[in-house]
C-alpha cells in the first residue's frame, strides 16, 4: 500500500465516520434524552434519572395511547392481510380482460391521491356512515389506503406460487378454502409477514386520519397524543416527548425484529422448492 | 382397478382451439400406457381432462364403470404426478405423503403408517423428517410417487415422468417406473414428448398429433409398422428413410432406382400411383458390393451412434441411411448399396401419407 493509497483509505473513512455520526445523532438523542435530568435539544451525557418515566405515567393518557395504537395497527393489519391475500389469489388466477391495467391503476391513484389530499372527502363519507370518533372507522380509511399496494405487493408472491402445487392439491381432493389454507398461505408466509408488518408500521405512525376521525381524548393513539406534550408556557415538554417517543418506537423494532428472524421479509415472489 | 374409456372426447380452450379431438380411445385395467407425441400436439390436454383438471367440451371419459365425465379431480380416485413433482416446500416427506388421505379424513395414526408404508416401498426412509428442497431430483421423483400410491387410486396418470431428471437418472427412473407399475398393477397414462421413454415403458401407446390419435399400438407394431409417415418421422432414435416414388408394376422407382413392392402391399397399389417408400436404417444391410434390389448411393457421412454407425448415402434426388455394425464403416467417397431386409419395407400413400392397405377415408376439412 503506497501513503497516497493510505491517506486515501483514512479519508475514506473519516468520511464514512461523520456521516454515520450525522445519521446516529438523532437515534443517539432519543436513546439519551428519556434518562436526562434535565432534558434538551442537544445530545449531552445524560444525568441518569427515571423521574422522566414517572413523570410520563402520570399522563392518564400515556399509556391507553400506545394500547390504542395497538389496537388500530392490528386491526388494520387483520383486514388488509385478509384481503389483500384474497384479492391476490384472485387478480393472480383469474385472468380478467384489463388485469394489470386495474393493477396499475389502483397503485398509481392510491401513492397520488394520498390521505391528506383525500381527507375532507373521506371526513363526509365517514361522517355520512356515522363513523366519526370510531375506531372502525379509523380502521377502515386506513386499510382503504393500504390495501392497493398491499395486493399489488402480494399479487406478486401469489404469482410464484406454482399452479401445479394447487392443481395437485385438487387431485387429491381438496376443497377451494383446503387448498389456500394448507398449500397457498403457507408457501407465502413471507408475504403476508411483509405486509402485516409494514401495515402496522403505517398505521402506527400515522397521524391525520386519526387525528381528524377520532375526537374522544381516550380513544387517540400514540401518534395523536405525542402533539399534546407541551408546558403551560407553551414550549415542548422534551422530558415527556423524548420519553415517550421512546416507548413508542420499541414496539415496532421489537416486531420487525421477531419477524425478520421467523419469516424473514422479502418483497417479491418466489419458491424455493 | 379399472379400465379407462374415452368416447368421442373434445377440448376446445376458450378462443377456438381444438386441443383435443373427437378421441375415442380403451385403456384397459392394468396397463401402462403412454400418450406420445410432439409440443402441443394435445397429449397434456387429454391427459388433464382424464384427470379433470380440464373440463371436457364434449364426449365422455369413464374409469372402470363409472362416467367421471362431470365428476371433479377429487371425485375420480386417480392420482396424478406432474411434471414438477409439485411437493409442498412448507411440509416435510412424511406431510406430503400423507397430505392426500388427511384430506379424505384419515385418521392421523391410520394416515401416518399409511405414509411411512408407502415410503418404505419407495425406499425413502431416513428421509421423511426432511423438506423437498433438501431430497435430489429422483429422491423428488420418489416422494411424488409415493404420495401417489398412499392414496390407493383406481388410475395413476403421469405428466412427463422423467423430464426433470438428469439423463442418466433417467434411464434407471425409466427401469424403475416399469418395475412398479407392473408390481401394483395399477392402469397407468402417462405423458411423454420422448418416443424411446414411451417405447421402453409403456405397454401400448398412443401417438397424437393435432388434437388426434394418429396411430395406437404396441412399442413393436408402432416402430415396426408405423401408420403414416408422421408416426414414421417421430418414432425411432435415428429417423426413417423415406423414399418418395412411383409404382412400376412390381416395384417403385424411386429417382431412377428400383425398390421392390412388399408382398402384401402389391394389391393395394395401381401402377403410376406416387407413393412414399419407408424403410428404418436398422433395416437396411449396407454392402460394398452391388447387390440386386439394393439403393446404391455414394457415402456421405458416417455418424457413431455407440455400439453402430450411421451411414448415410447419397444418390440423385435422395438421401438414404443405414446402420452397421461398428468397425464395418465403409469409407467415405465410395460406393455403397443399401439393401431392405425382406418384409421390414412399408409403402406410404402420398397424398394423406397414410400406409396404402389402410382404407381411404374423405379428407377432413
Amino acid at each position: 500500500m503506497t501513503p497516497r493509497d493510505f491517506v486515501g483509505r483514512i479519508g475514506f473513512y473519516v468520511l464514512i465516520g461523520l456521516v454515520t455520526a450525522f445519521f446516529a445523532l438523532p437515534m443517539l438523542w432519543l436513546v439519551g434524552t428519556p434518562f436526562d435530568e434535565q432534558p434538551g435539544l442537544a445530545l449531552s451525557v445524560p444525568d441518569p434519572t427515571l423521574g422522566n418515566f414517572s413523570e410520563l405515567l402520570d399522563n392518564r393518557f400515556a399509556l391507553p395511547s400506545l394500547l390504542n395504537s395497538v389496537l388500530l395497527a392490528l386491526g388494520t393489519a387483520v383486514l388488509v392481510v385478509a384481503f389483500a391475500a384474497t384479492a391476490a389469489y384472485s387478480l393472480s388466477r383469474v385472468r380478467i380482460p384489463g388485469r394489470d391495467v386495474l393493477l396499475y391503476l389502483l397503485l398509481l391513484l392510491s401513492s397520488i391521491v394520498t390521505g391528506t389530499a383525500a381527507m375532507v372527502p373521506i371526513f363526509l363519507l365517514m361522517f355520512e356512515l356515522g363513523l366519526i370518533d370510531s375506531r372502525v372507522g379509523v380502521v377502515l380509511v386506513l386499510s382503504g389506503g393500504l390495501l392497493p399496494a398491499a395486493i399489488f405487493i402480494l399479487k406478486d408472491f401469489m404469482d410464484s406460487v406454482p399452479k401445479s402445487y394447487e392443481e395437485s392439491a385438487r387431485v387429491f381432493g381438496a376443497s377451494a378454502f383446503q387448498i389456500l389454507r394448507d398449500v397457498v398461505v403457507p408457501v407465502i408466509r413471507p408475504g403476508l409477514a411483509t405486509i402485516a408488518v409494514w401495515t402496522i408500521v403505517n398505521v402506527w405512525g400515522n397521524f391525520l386520519v386519526p387525528f381528524i376521525l377520532l375526537r374522544d381524548a381516550d380513544k387517540q393513539p400514540a401518534a395523536v397524543l405525542m402533539r399534546t406534550f407541551y408546558t403551560e408556557g407553551g414550549a415542548p415538554n422534551l422530558a415527556l416527548i423524548s420519553t415517550f417517543s421512546l416507548l413508542f418506537s420499541i414496539p415496532v423494532v421489537v416486531m420487525y425484529l421477531f419477524v425478520n428472524r421467523k419469516y424473514g421479509f422479502r418483497f417479491y415472489g418466489g419458491i424455493k422448492s | 382397478m379399472a379400465a379407462i374409456k374415452l368416447d368421442g372426447l373434445t377440448k376446445v380452450y376458450p378462443g377456438g382451439v381444438r386441443a383435443v379431438d373427437d378421441l375415442t380411445l380403451t385403456i384397459p385395467d392394468g396397463e401402462f400406457f403412454a400418450l406420445l407425441g410432439p409440443s402441443g400436439c394435445g397429449k397434456t390436454t387429454l391427459l388433464r381432462t382424464i384427470a379433470g383438471l380440464e373440463e371436457a367440451t364434449s364426449g365422455s371419459v369413464r374409469i372402470g364403470d363409472r362416467d367421471v365425465t362431470h365428476l371433479p379431480p377429487g371425485k375420480r380416485e386417480l392420482a396424478m404426478v406432474f411434471q414438477d413433482y409439485a411437493l409442498f416446500p412448507h411440509m416435510t416427506v412424511v406431510d406430503n405423503i400423507s397430505y392426500p388421505l388427511k384430506i379424505k379424513g384419515l385418521a392421523k395414526d391410520d394416515r401416518l403408517g399409511r405414509a411411512v408404508k408407502a415410503g418404505d416401498e419407495l425406499s425413502l426412509d431416513g428421509l421423511m423428517q426432511r423438506r423437498p428442497a433438501e431430497l435430489s431430483g429422483g429422491q423428488q421423483q420418489r416422494v411424488a410417487l409415493a404420495r401417489a400410491i398412499a392414496t390407493h387410486p383406481q388410475v395413476f396418470l403421469f405428466d412427463e415422468p422423467l423430464s426433470n431428471l438428469d439423463a442418466r437418472l433417467r434411464l434407471a427412473a425409466r427401469t424403475f417406473l416399469k418395475r412398479l407399475q407392473r408390481d401394483l398393477g395399477v392402469t397407468t397414462v402417462f405423458v411423454t414428448h420422448d418416443q424411446a421413454e414411451a417405447l421402453a415403458m409403456a405397454d401400448r401407446m398412443a401417438v397424437m398429433d393435432a388434437g388426434r390419435i394418429r396411430q395406437v399400438g404396441t412399442a413393436r407394431e408402432v416402430f415396426q409398422r408405423p401408420a403414416s409417415t408422421f408416426v414414421a418421422n417421430f418414432i425411432g432414435s435415428t429417423p426413417m428413410n423415406l423414399l418418395s416414388g412411383v409404382v412400376r408394376g412390381q416395384a417403385v422407382n424411386v429417382s431412377g432406382q428400383i425398390v421392390q413392392l412388399p408382398g402384401d402391399a402389391r394389391q393395394h397399389v395401381t401402377d403410376g400411383q406416387d407413393v412414399v417408400v419407408g424403410v428404418r436404417p436398422e433395416y437396411l444391410s449396407l454392402s460394398q458390393s452391388a447387390a440386386d434390389g439394393a439403393l446404391r448411393g455414394v457415402v456421405a457421412i458416417v455418424e457413431n451412434l455407440g455400439t453402430a454407425s450411421l451411414v448415410t448415402l447419397e444418390s440423385d434426388g435422395f438421401t438414404v441411411a443405414a446402420t452397421v455394425a461398428d468397425g464395418e464403416e465403409p469409407a467415405i467417397g465410395t460406393d455403397a448399396w443399401a439393401l431392405p431386409i425382406p418384409g421390414r419395407t412399408l409403402v406410404y400413400r402420398r397424398e394423406d401419407g397414410e400406409l396404402v392397405d389402410a382404407p381411404v377415408v374423405a379428407a377432413v376439412a
